[in-house]
């Protein structure tokens, strides 16, 4: 394995990864740990050859915006057979702030810190 | 009720049909008609991945598509039959008594010509819709059920 930090690279619809990075860049000042890549305009083949553009042969997590549909179908087919790279779902601004700063982890292993940082920040607000 | 929406769309099962049009027509089953999707187990299970339970999700050949399009049609349930590129809805059309055909994404490859925001075709493309409109099919497309359905001769 490289022992480059990974890459997190949002895959969502629309504008939301997008969105997602300027708001981790906002908060942290890191402005090199994500890429944003959007299903529009995309068929599956198109699709996949961005996230090939994004991850550029480096170890990454793919942070999936639903458990299922087109981000996800082409990031596990991307995926597959690959340990430089790893796929979580539900991809929220909480797991994304905690990955920028623990970014020196198998794919596998940021996968996994990943879930629990993202659920952990979903509460229902006391008011 | 039966088939509410016969669609095709290159991305198959994802947001649009599962939630935009899923939702609003009550869909209770879902039919991929994809001879290479019907012969891989792993690619099922990634098409169920995000269906909801409620949901059940069937893989087809085009061939049994075809012979399983009457009972569909009879099924108490409200259904979607997907197909994911020109030439499955061709094949099943003539195959079966297919009479509509939704057009819900065919996306940017080199030799198309973008026709709508969502639709691409190249002239070989365009003539297979024609063609399979002269031969009984009404096709339109409409991406999600708050567009305008836009009738064939306005984009090939």
């Amino acid at each position: 394995m490289s022992d480059a930090p990974l890459r997190g690279v949002i895959v969502s619809h629309a504008a939301v990864a997008e969105a997602l990075v300027a708001a981790v860049r906002a908060i942290t000042g890191v402005d090199d740990a994500l890429v944003a890549v959007s299903n529009e305009g995309c068929d599956q083949q198109a699709l996949r050859e961005r996230l090939e553009r994004a991850t550029d042969s480096q170890p990454a997590l793919l942070f999936v915006d639903l458990p299922g549909g087109s981000c996800l179908t082409s990031s596990l087919r991307y995926a597959r057979g690959n340990a430089q790279l790893a796929v979580v779902t539900g991809v929220n601004l909480a797991m994304l702030l905690d990955f920028v700063f623990h970014r020196d982890a198998s794919p596998a292993e940021a996968a996994k810190r990943a879930t629990e940082a993202g659920g952990k920040a979903i509460k229902v607000g006391v008011v | 009720m039966s088939i509410g929406l016969y669609r095709l769309d290159d991305r198959l099962i994802h947001g649009q049909v599962v939630v935009g049009w899923g939702q609003p027509l009550s869909c209770r089953f879902i039919v991929l008609v994809d001879d290479e999707v019907r012969a891989s187990d792993w690619e099922q299970d990634l098409y169920r991945m995000g269906v909801p339970e409620s949901v059940e999700v069937l893989f087809a050949s085009v061939d049994e598509a075809a012979a399983q399009l009457p009972a569909w049609e009879s099924d108490a349930r409200v259904g979607i039959v997907l197909v994911g590129d020109i030439d499955t809805a061709s094949r099943l059309a003539s195959q079966s008594a297919l009479r509509n055909l939704n057009i819900g994404g065919v996306h940017h490859r080199p030799g198309r010509i973008e026709r709508l925001r969502y639709v691409y075709l190249s002239p070989d493309e365009a003539a297979k819709l024609r063609a399979l409109a002269a031969s009984g099919v009404q096709v339109s497309a409409q991406d999600v059920p708050t567009a305008r359905p836009v009738p064939l001769t306005e984009f090939t």
